[in-house]
C-alpha cells in the first residue's frame, strides 16, 4: 500500500472528509445561517465530480487500476457512474433545499447522511471484492433508513423506514449468505480471483449456483425488481420527497455497477444460470410494474411502480451478458436517474407550504397555472414512456437492440407491449396537466436556483435525446466498444 | 441552398414554434401573425422541391447526410424522390392553410395551438424526408405528441378518450415496427432504408417483418380492423387537427408501405398481398356503407376517408397479381401511380371537407346533419364550395378525386375482374353518401332558425377553400405534372419489387 495508490480513492476520501467537516461546521452555525451547509454540500459534489474526472490513472491501454489489496477498482465505467452520481446528487440538493425549507426540516443531518450515502454509492461502484460490495451496500442503506424517517412527526415515514429496514436487512442477509457460499466454493473474496477459480473448477458446482441465487436476490432487492419490490411503493410514499429523490436515482447507478461487477467480472462463467434468472425478474418487473402503476392515484406510488418497470428494462440490458448489453444498461440507468429526479423535482415544486402534492389531481390544469413547468413535466412523462426524441426512447432502443441481438425476440416484444400499456399512465399525467381545468389558481413559485435546476434537468432530457451520440459513446467506450 | 433545403423545411417550423411559444398567451394576434409568416415562409422556401425537382431520375435528391449517433451508425440522412416530394409539398400547403383556418375559431392558448401545428408540420416533413430508418421512426413517433395535445386541449367533449385512444393505437402499432427496424439493423449493420432495399432476407423473416410494418402502417392509414380510432379522433379534434390528420397523417401510412413494406419485404408482400387487398376491399365497400348511415358530418367524412384510403392500399398491392398475370410492370405502375395520385387528391379533398364542416361548426356549433338543411339559401358561396368538394369526393370526372380512383380501378381490372367490381362500388357508394349529405345539409328548406341567420363565408374562409378548390380542379384536369414527378420513382420501385430477394 502506498500513497500513489491511495490517490485512486481521492474522490471518496474527499466526500468522506467533507461529510465530517459539514457535521462539525453545523455545530457552530446558528439557525439562520444553515444555508452555508447547503453550499458546502454542493461544493462537495461538484469537486467530487471534478476530482473523478481529473484522475489520469490509465496509462498505456490499461483498462483498470486497483488499490487497497485489489478490493478497490478504478475504471472508466466507474468514473462515468460516479460523475453522474455527483451530478444527480447536485440536482437533488437543489431540489431538496426548497422542500426542506418550506417544510421546516432544513437541518444539516440531511446533508451529512446524504453525503455518507453518496460515499457508499461511490465505494459500491468501485468495489472489486465481496467485502467492499457489502461495505458499500450497507453504507448506502444505513443513512437512507434514517433519512426515510427524517420527518419524525410523520407516522407514515416511520412506518416506511421500519419496513425498509427490516426488508433491507433481510436482503443484506441473503446477499451475505450467498457470498459466504461463493467464498466457500472459490476460496476468495476478490472478484477476479473468484472468476479464475470458477474457470478452473467449472461452472456446474451446486454450491456456486446456490450462492448465485442468493446474490441475485440481493441485487434484485437493491434494484427493486419483482418479486423483491414490495418495499418500493411504501418507501417512496412514506419518505419525504427530498429523500425519495435520492432513493429513486443515485443508488440505482450503484446497483447497476454492483450487478455488473458481481455477475460479469466475478461470476461471468455462470452466465447461463443468471441469464434465465434475470430474464424472469425483468419480465415480471415490466409486467407488474406497468400494470400496477395504472391503478395508482398517488403520484409517488405511481412513480414507484414506474421505477420497477424501468428496472426491468435495466435487467433486460444486463441479461445478454454482452459488452453492448452492459453499455445499454448503464445508459438506461443513468438516463433513468436523470428522468427520475426531474419527476420528483416536479412533485416538490407542486407541494405548497406544508401540504405535500401527493395525488395525481394536483397536476390538474398545470398548463394554465404555469405552461413552462407543465412543458417540463410533459417532457419527463413522454421520455419515461419512451417517445422520441426524448432520451428515454434511446435508452429503450439500446436495451432492445441488446436483447434482440441475443436472440430473445419474444422478450423484446413483451417488453414493448407493456411499454405501450405503461404509456397510458404517463399520458394520464399529461392529460391532467393539459386537458383539465385547475382546481386552484395559486401561482406556482420557486426559488431561482430550483427553477434553473429544473430547467437544466428538462433540457438534459430533451438535449441528451436529440444529441444522444456523446452519452451513448461514453457508455459504450466504458465497456471497450 | 439546395444542400440544406430539407433541413430548413423541417427546422424552420419547429424553431418557429419555439418563437411562437415565447410570444406568450397574452398576445394572440402576434402569435397568429408570426405563425402565419413562418408557415408561409416554409411554403415558399419549399417550392424548389417542385420547380427544381429532376423528374428523370429515381435517385434521391436534395440529399443531406451527416452522422448523428456514430456508435450506433445512425445518420441524419435526408432526401426526397418522386414519392416523398409531392407529399412534402402537400404538407407545406396545409401548413399555412391550417393556421388561417384556426384564425378565429381558436381562442384558448392561441400561441400553444399555433406552435403545436408548426411543430407537427416540421415533424411530418421529417417523416417524408428521412432516409435513415431510425430518423424516420423518431419523426414518426414524435409527431404523435403535438397531435395528442391538439386533440386533447382544443377538442370536443370526448376529447380525452379520443386522444388517448389515438395515441395508444398508433404507439402500439409502431413499437412492433421498431422491433423490426432493430432486427434489420442487426442483420445489415446500417439504418439506411435504401440499403435495406437491397438486403436479401429469407421468406420467413420477410413475413415477420412485413407483419411488423403492416401493423404500424395499417393503424396509420387506417385499414379495416384497426380503423376505429380515426372516427373518434376526427370527431373530437378541432378543425385544424382533423384537417392535418386526414390530409397528411393518413398519408404517412401509405407512404410507409411504399418506402418500407414493398421494397424491403417484396417476397412477403407478394405472398401476403391477398391480406392487404382483402382488407382494402372491405374498407372500400363495408366502410362505404358505414359512412352512409352516419348522423355526424365529421364522422361521415372520417369513414369516407377510410374508404378512400382503402383505394391507396389496393392500388399498391394489386401490383403483384398484375405482374403475375401479365408479366409486365406497366399495369402495376398504373396501380401504384393511381395510389399516389389518390393520396395527394384525398389530401386536398378531405382537408377541404373538414374545413367546410369547420365553417359550419364555427357558426352553429353542431356537427349533426339533422341540425342543418337549406344552408344554400343563406350561404350560397359556401354551398358552391361544399357541393364541389362533395362531388370531388365522390369521384366526379374533372376533379382530382376521379383521376386516382380511375387509375386504380383500371389497374384492378388487369389483376382480377372482381377486384375491379368491388373497387368500383366506391363510385356508387361515394356518390350516395356525398350527395345525400349535400341534400340534407345544403339543399332543402330551412327548418332551423340558426341556419336562417347564417352569415356566408368571409374572405379568409373563401381564400382557404378557394386554394383547395383550385388544386382539386387543376389536378383533375391536368394530373400530368404530378404523374411526371413520380414516374421514375414508380418504375424504380417496381423493378425492385418484382425481383425476388429471398436468400
Amino acid at each position: 500500500m502506498n500513497g500513489a495508490k491511495m490517490i485512486l480513492a481521492a474522490p471518496e476520501i474527499w466526500v468522506l472528509a467533507m461529510a465530517c467537516v459539514i457535521m462539525i461546521v453545523d455545530l457552530f452555525l446558528r439557525e439562520e445561517r444553515r444555508g452555508i451547509i447547503h453550499m458546502l454540500a454542493m461544493l462537495t459534489v461538484i469537486f467530487a465530480a471534478i476530482i473523478t474526472l481529473r484522475g489520469d490513472y490509465l496509462i498505456d491501454g490499461v483498462r483498470s487500476v486497483t488499490a487497497f489489496s485489489d478490493s478497490f477498482i478504478r475504471d472508466p465505467m466507474g468514473d462515468v457512474l460516479k460523475v453522474f452520481s455527483c451530478v444527480i446528487m447536485g440536482l437533488i440538493f437543489i431540489y431538496s433545499k426548497f422542500y426542506l425549507r418550506s417544510f421546516k426540516m432544513f437541518r444539516a443531518d440531511f446533508f451529512t447522511l446524504s453525503l455518507f450515502a453518496l460515499l457508499g454509492v461511490m465505494l459500491l461502484i468501485s468495489a472489486n471484492s465481496m467485502l467492499m460490495i457489502y461495505l458499500g451496500l450497507e453504507l448506502i442503506s444505513l443513512p437512507v433508513y434514517a433519512l426515510v424517517a427524517f420527518n419524525r412527526a410523520s407516522g407514515r415515514g416511520t412506518e416506511a423506514a421500519m419496513k425498509y429496514f427490516v426488508l433491507g436487512s433481510m436482503a443484506s442477509g441473503m446477499l451475505l449468505y450467498g457470498m459466504s457460499m461463493i467464498y466457500g466454493a472459490t476460496g476468495s473474496l476478490l472478484l477476479p480471483e473468484i472468476a479464475k477459480a470458477i474457470q478452473l473448477q467449472g461452472a456446474n458446482d451446486i454450491l456456486l449456483t446456490f450462492g448465485l441465487v442468493f446474490v441475485v436476490v440481493g441485487i434484485a432487492f437493491k434494484f427493486g425488481a419483482v418479486p423483491f419490490h414490495m418495499w418500493i411503493p411504501d418507501v417512496y410514499e412514506g419518505a419525504p420527497p427530498a429523500v425519495t429523490l435520492f432513493i429513486s436515482s443515485v443508488p440505482k447507478l450503484a446497483a447497476f455497477a454492483m450487478a455488473y461487477r458481481f455477475l460479469s467480472s466475478g461470476l461471468g462463467d455462470l452466465h447461463v444460470h443468471w441469464q434465465s434468472m434475470l430474464a424472469s425478474l425483468a419480465l415480471l418487473s415490466i409486467v407488474l410494474g406497468n400494470l400496477a402503476a395504472i391503478m395508482q392515484s398517488n403520484i409517488k406510488r405511481m412513480l414507484a411502480y414506474s421505477t420497477i418497470s424501468h428496472m426491468g428494462f435495466v435487467f433486460l440490458g444486463l441479461l445478454p451478458g454482452s459488452a453492448f448489453g452492459f453499455g445499454a444498461s448503464m445508459y438506461y440507468v443513468i438516463v433513468y436517474g436523470i428522468m427520475s429526479v426531474a419527476s420528483f423535482g416536479m412533485v416538490i415544486l407542486l407541494s405548497a407550504r406544508g401540504v405535500e402534492a401527493e395525488h395525481l389531481d394536483d397536476f390538474k390544469g398545470l398548463n394554465q397555472r404555469n405552461p413552462f413547468y407543465a412543458a417540463i413535466m410533459g417532457l419527463v412523462m413522454f421520455s419515461m414512456a419512451g417517445v422520441p426524441p426524448m432520451v428515454g426512447f434511446f435508452a429503450k432502443l439500446m436495451v432492445l437492440k441488446a436483447v434482440i441481438e441475443a436472440g430473445m425476440m419474444w422478450l423484446a416484444i413483451t417488453a414493448v407491449v407493456f411499454a405501450v400499456i405503461g404509456a397510458f399512465y404517463y399520458l394520464r399525467i399529461v392529460k391532467y396537466m393539459y386537458f383539465d381545468e385547475p382546481e386552484t389558481k395559486t401561482a406556482i413559485t420557486a426559488p431561482v436556483d430550483f427553477g434553473t435546476a429544473l430547467t437544466v434537468n428538462g433540457a438534459m432530457i430533451l438535449g441528451l435525446g436529440m444529441f444522444s451520440s456523446s452519452l451513448i459513446a461514453i457508455c459504450m467506450t466504458s465497456f471497450g466498444l | 441552398m439546395n444542400g440544406f433545403l430539407l433541413s430548413i423545411l423541417i427546422w424552420l417550423p419547429i424553431l418557429g414554434a419555439v418563437a411562437v411559444m415565447v410570444v406568450g398567451e397574452q398576445r394572440p394576434a402576434l402569435a397568429k401573425g408570426l405563425a402565419l409568416v413562418i408557415a408561409m415562409a416554409a411554403f415558399l422556401l419549399g417550392l424548389p422541391l417542385f420547380f427544381a425537382f429532376d423528374t428523370t431520375t429515381a435517385a434521391m435528391q436534395f440529399v443531406e447526410n451527416k452522422p448523428w449517433i456514430e456508435t450506433f451508425n445512425i445518420n441524419y440522412h435526408l432526401g426526397v424522390d418522386g414519392f416523398s416530394a409531392p407529399l412534402i409539398l402537400l404538407t407545406l400547403l396545409f401548413g399555412w392553410l391550417v393556421v388561417i383556418a384556426g384564425w378565429r375559431s381558436i381562442t384558448k392558448n392561441v400561441n400553444q395551438y399555433m406552435a403545436a401545428f408548426l411543430v407537427m408540420e416540421g415533424l411530418m416533413i421529417g417523416v417524408f424526408a428521412a432516409l435513415d430508418a431510425l430518423l424516420f421512426y423518431v419523426f414518426f413517433e414524435a409527431m404523435l405528441i403535438p397531435m395528442f395535445l391538439v386533440i386533447g386541449i382544443w377538442g370536443g367533449p370526448r376529447r380525452v378518450y379520443a386522444t388517448i385512444k389515438f395515441f395508444l393505437y398508433t404507439f402500439l402499432g409502431s413499437v412492433f415496427m421498431l422491433i423490426g427496424l432493430i432486427y434489420l439493423y442487426i442483420q445489415s449493420g446500417t439504418w439506411e432504408i435504401l440499403a435495406w432495399h437491397e438486403l436479401p432476407l429469407a421468406l420467413d423473416v420477410q413475413k415477420w417483418l412485413f407483419m411488423a410494418f403492416l401493423v404500424a402502417f395499417a393503424v396509420k392509414v387506417p385499414m379495416f380492423p384497426v380503423h376505429t380510432w380515426l372516427p373518434d379522433a376526427h370527431v373530437e379534434a378541432p378543425t385544424g387537427g382533423s384537417v392535418v390528420l386526414a390530409a397528411i397523417m393518413l398519408k404517412i401510412g401509405g407512404y410507409g408501405f411504399i418506402r418500407f413494406s414493398l421494397p424491403i419485404t417484396p417476397d412477403a408482400s407478394a405472398a401476403l398481398d391477398w391480406l392487404v387487398i382483402g382488407l382494402s376491399l372491405i374498407a372500400v365497400v363495408y366502410i362505404g356503407f358505414v359512412a352512409l348511415v352516419q348522423q355526424d358530418m365529421k364522422k361521415l367524412i372520417a369513414y369516407s376517408s377510410i374508404s378512400h384510403m382503402g383505394f391507396v392500399t389496393l392500388g399498391l398491392f394489386i401490383a403483384f397479381s398484375i405482374y403475375r398475370k401479365t408479366g409486365g410492370v406497366s399495369g402495376a405502375a398504373l396501380g401504384v401511380e393511381g395510389a399516389m395520385v389518390q393520396m395527394i387528391s384525398h389530401g386536398f379533398i378531405s382537408g377541404a371537407l373538414f374545413l367546410t364542416v369547420g365553417v359550419l361548426y364555427d357558426r352553429v356549433h353542431s356537427r349533426m346533419i339533422k341540425d342543418y338543411g337549406g344552408v344554400a339559401n343563406t350561404m350560397p358561396w359556401f354551398a358552391l364550395f361544399a357541393v364541389f368538394f362533395l362531388m370531388a369526393n365522390s369521384g366526379l370526372p374533372g376533379t382530382s378525386g376521379f383521376v386516382g380512383e380511375f387509375m386504380v380501378i383500371l389497374a384492378a381490372f388487369q389483376a382480377n375482374f372482381w377486384f375491379a367490381v368491388l373497387a368500383a362500388m366506391i363510385l356508387i357508394l361515394g356518390a350516395a353518401y356525398n350527395l345525400w349529405l349535400a341534400k340534407r345539409v345544403i339543399y332543402g328548406d330551412v327548418t332551423n332558425h340558426e341556419v336562417r341567420n347564417l352569415q356566408d363565408i368571409n374572405s379568409r374562409e373563401a381564400l382557404v377553400l378557394g386554394v383547395l378548390a383550385a388544386a382539386v380542379l387543376f389536378f383533375g384536369l391536368w394530373p400530368q405534372p404530378l404523374v411526371d414527378m413520380m414516374q421514375a420513382s414508380v418504375d424504380h420501385l417496381l423493378q425492385h419489387i418484382v425481383q425476388a430477394k429471398v436468400i
